[in-house]
């Protein structure tokens, strides 16, 4: 028989009991090691392995101009050489202690995840150290990982979804840092020297900006002297950001760009509120009745359920921290795009005028409150949702409130959020296909 | 919802190219590089069988007050009769349309509403549908799938519509991919006569005939308890869930069920190449397989020898193919090899590379048989072999690490006839293996004069 999620006290700093649900508690401790690194902890001994999740604040969006995919291609090189070691020499130990080292770099953050099985944490995390602090960045690793890279960007262009989620992100924040594609463009990625990438460590991957999540088989008090170990000889300080808020155009427009394929796929999203805004459960709750994943939105009954027009229409918040969206994905035969954007407009403009009803109000309450500790059944979800918790300053009790923040939407509240953040005609869609006429189009060449 | 998408996490580092090619190899290649179990240590699993012939697994592990339900059918793609392709994967959608109790949308309406989570999908080899719910609910996700085993009604007006999205499924995945009609056309060619040579979704004007009738047929002869097996998984007792199965699914009597079509793959003894060019694809792919045996068609002790020698050729940075063509001689921008020991007939081991740019993909090709043939010649080293089964066996517990890795393991496996000991052996068989077997199983699997070759290539935009 394994062991319950152990409630227990701190060793050093906080400890909080998140409930997520009914009966089931979580203990978060926040772990302030010897030298003054921070990490959130939920000890869980039921199997002998440990996540580790380091984020820093910071991502693509900080990229330089001109050398967009800079915080792309330098996290891809951590793992390809370090300390005295070659990348083959590196992965050789990183295989050898059956751990695994994820790199990712998204708009707001450039992210590490560590998996090991818990004997071998010790080494797994000097591998980490060696990969943020020296890193070598050699010609044949530069080489081959930018060539790596350029296919990718290469492939993307071809791939009718990532073609117009460039094309939606270009045009929704069109003179901003977010406009970039995340991995940057073939011609600034071929542009990146390795005196690049060192800048961009020596700048960026510093401990004020480091959120940590650590989930298993380690407790508070082994934790704080591998922080210190693993992380203390990180700069303190990162770079100012140079971001400003974003100021999307509030008239949406339809935008094509051909593409010989048998269906189109279509972005489609809008300007939203912030996390910090007080009404962001009321929004959270209309957005997933109107658009949520799975099989019971609004817009599945209708393009799906009822018309069978697509595999997949879904929406949601996506709360970026210099200007949030909410963002949709659907895909239909080229001959259904027109009906297919006519319906979501026509959907967006119903929950804007009259809100959720009462009954599907309640369902949503009962599925995002009840469904949330689902999506968090491995130590590494977890890890990664101790990290959000930080990033979005939510709190270290913040799960245990979370149920009563979004039970507490009434439905005036859903029904005036509703109209405040619904707008069809800020509604931007990008198009990738051969969908015949569209009604007020605005076409875009390929190199756009 | 998904066809031939189980998507299992991927462990281990895969190189940035390696996720182009996985997608690219589509269901083979990932589920290749998936440990299929945890040690018998790991995890303390029960099965019953009731009366009525329903197989029943139960594998607590109490980490959070959570519990997954997995049913998986004995039946799937591989079963579909000649002429209605894709009908298996069809009727997985049309079993979330309604029963004699349940409306139409009713079945997914009620586990949101207990904030629950559900989907499914379609393999050649098996349906599975799960719910992961609170674990207080688990009676009310086993009380829905015991009455859609038994009491659906598919009706034209059902049919109509769900039929569109199928299609529609079948652009997305499919149509619209360069990668997976290549892939689609690769495993046309590399089974000549095994269900495997049609995609698990269907063909597409297959697709757009099949009808209520061949739903309901494919319902009647496949969906019996006797044909089933449920896994529960999570914050229960083997106990609890005797009691639960025995009161939901114990009334739903048995039926006689066909056994699955006996299917011989004649010999191969012609080498085939094909070649496909898309505008859309900015390098050359490389794919080259073999028939090879799984752990149910063939040697089975063959198969755990292939699971190491794929490993040691073809996964990760540090494998002889990534290492030789990659990083020495800068001929591709990932290679690796493949091979899924879990399927219901024999199944393939072969290899993938994307080719550098300004390299001929000829030239790519014979530096990679190369390293093939000379691992077949020469043999793989005991050291190589050493740290591969080290390192498969340390990763075997991370398949526990979520709530339904092991679940879909265990519940593939016992589907596929296989048995609860089977997976709980698998480190030990694993390690029991010999670099003499690693090596013969090597040398017999790799046979040029009936490899399958194909090269996708770029194309100018015209």
């Amino acid at each position: 028989m394994s062991v319950r999620l152990r409630i227990i006290a701190a060793v050093t700093g906080v400890t909080v009991l998140i409930g997520t649900h009914a009966g089931y508690a979580m203990a978060v401790q926040v772990v302030t090691s010897p030298g003054g690194i921070t990490a959130w902890l939920v000890e869980d001994h039921s199997l002998p392995v440990v996540s580790l999740e380091a984020s820093f604040i910071g991502g693509s969006a900080e990229d330089p101009k001109n050398k967009s995919g800079l915080a792309e291609l330098t996290f891809d090189l951590l793992d390809e050489g370090a300390g005295d070691m070659d990348s083959t020499a590196f992965q050789r130990k990183v295989e050898d202690l059956a751990a695994s080292l994820d790199f990712d770099v998204d708009r707001d953050t450039a992210t590490v995840d560590l998996h090991t099985v818990s004997a071998n944490l010790a080494p797994a995390l000097g591998l980490l150290r060696l990969a943020l602090t020296e890193p070598q960045f050699s010609d044949n690793a530069v080489a081959r990982v930018r060539g790596q890279l350029i296919d990718e960007l290469e492939e993307e262009d071809g791939d009718p979804e990532l073609r117009a989620d460039h094309i939606w992100w270009n045009a929704e924040f069109a003179g901003h840092p977010y406009a970039m594609p995340t991995h940057g463009t073939v011609h600034d990625v071929a542009m990146i020297t390795p005196d690049d990438m060192r800048g961009f460590m020596r700048t960026r991957i510093a401990r004020e900006v480091m959120l940590t999540g650590v989930v298993g088989d380690i407790t508070a008090a082994q934790l704080g002297p591998l922080l210190d170990k693993t992380f203390g000889r990180l700069p303190t300080h990162a770079a100012p950001s140079r971001i400003a808020v974003a100021a999307p155009p509030s008239f949406g427009q339809t935008l094509l760009q051909k593409m010989k394929v048998p269906q189109s796929a279509v972005i489609f999203g809008q300007p939203s509120i912030r996390r910090d805004d007080k009404d962001w459960y009321a929004a959270y709750l209309v957005t997933n009745i109107l658009a949520g994943n799975g099989l019971t939105s609004r817009l599945v009954r209708e393009l799906r359920e009822k018309r069978g027009l697509v595999y997949s229409v879904y929406a949601d918040l996506d709360p970026l921290l210099h200007g949030s969206v909410i963002l949709g994905d659907v895909a239909t035969e080229n001959a259904h795009v027109a009906e297919s954007i006519d319906l979501i407009r026509a959907e967006w403009a119903r929950m804007r005028d009259q809100g959720p009803t009462a009954a599907e109000l309640a369902a949503a309450k009962t599925y995002l409150t009840g469904s949330f500790p689902l999506n968090f059944d491995s130590t590494l979800r977890i890890a990664g949702l101790l990290v959000v918790i930080q990033k979005e300053h939510l709190g270290v009790d913040y799960l245990d409130r979370r149920s009563a923040l979004i039970d507490a939407v009434t439905l005036a509240d859903a029904q005036r959020v509703a109209k405040r953040i619904l707008d069809p005609a800020a509604l931007n869609f990008a198009v990738v296909g051969s969908p015949g006429n569209l009604p007020g189009v605005r076409n875009i060449g390929p190199g756009e | 919802m998904t066809a031939d998408a189980d998507s299992p996490a991927i462990r281990g580092r895969i190189s940035r190219a390696a996720r182009c090619a996985l997608a690219l190899g589509g269901f083979t290649l990932s589920i290749a590089l998936l440990p299929p179990a945890a040690t018998a240590k790991l995890f303390d699993a029960e099965v019953f069988t009731l009366a009525n012939g329903l197989q029943v697994v139960v594998i607590p592990f109490h980490r959070a007050p959570i519990v997954s339900q997995i049913v998986f059918y004995k039946a799937g793609a591989a079963d579909d009769p000649r002429g209605t392709s894709g009908i298996a994967h069809f009727l997985e959608h049309l079993m979330f349309r309604g029963t004699r109790t349940v409306a139409p949308g009713a079945f997914s309406r009620t586990v949101a509403d207990i904030g629950g989570v559900d989907n499914a999908s379609t393999t050649h080899d098996r349906t599975e549908f799960y719910e992961n719910v609170a674990a207080d609910r688990l009676a009310t996700v086993m009380q829905l799938e015991a009455d859609r085993m038994a009491n659906l009604v598919i009706t034209d007006a059902k049919v109509s519509p769900e039929r569109k999205v199928i299609i529609e499924e079948r652009h997305t995945r499919i149509d619209n991919v360069p990668q997976s009609l290549f892939q689609e056309a690769f495993d046309a060619a590399l089974y000549l006569n095994l269900p495997y040579h049609r995609p698990a979704i269907g063909w597409l004007a297959e697709m757009q005939r099949l009808s209520t009738a061949d739903a309901v047929t494919f319902y009647r002869t496949w969906y019996a308890p006797n044909n089933a097996v449920v896994v529960i998984s999570g914050d229960v007792t083997a106990a609890q869930v005797r009691a639960l199965a025995e009161k939901y699914y114990g009334p739903i009597p048995a039926r006689p069920v066909p056994a699955h079509i006996v299917v011989t793959e004649p010999p191969h003894v012609v080498a085939v190449t094909l070649t496909m060019k898309s505008a859309r694809v900015p390098n050359p792919s490389w794919l080259h397989a073999y028939l090879a045996p799984s752990y149910t068609a063939g040697e089975m002790r063959e198969a755990y020898a292939l699971q190491v020698a794929a490993e040691v050729l073809g996964d990760g940075a540090t494998s002889r193919l990534y290492r030789g063509l990659v990083v020495d001689r800068k001929l591709a921008l990932d290679a690796g090899a493949f091979y899924d020991p879990t399927t219901r007939y024999l199944s393939s081991f072969g290899f993938y590379g994307t080719v550098a740019k300004g390299v001929d993909p000829a030239a790519f090709q014979d530096a990679a048989l190369a390293i093939v043939r000379a691992a077949a010649r020469d043999g793989l080293t005991a050291d190589e072999v050493a740290r591969a089964k080290a390192r498969m066996q340390a990763e075997a517990i991370y398949t526990r690490d979520s709530l339904n890795g092991l679940a879909l393991s265990v519940g593939a496996a016992i589907a596929n006839g296989r048995t609860l000991d089977d997976v709980e052996a698998w480190p030990d068989r694993i390690g029991a293996i010999t670099v003499d077997q690693v090596n013969a199983a090597l040398k017999a699997v790799v046979d040029e004069n009936q490899a399958v070759t194909g090269f996708l290539l770029p194309e100018p935009a015209s």
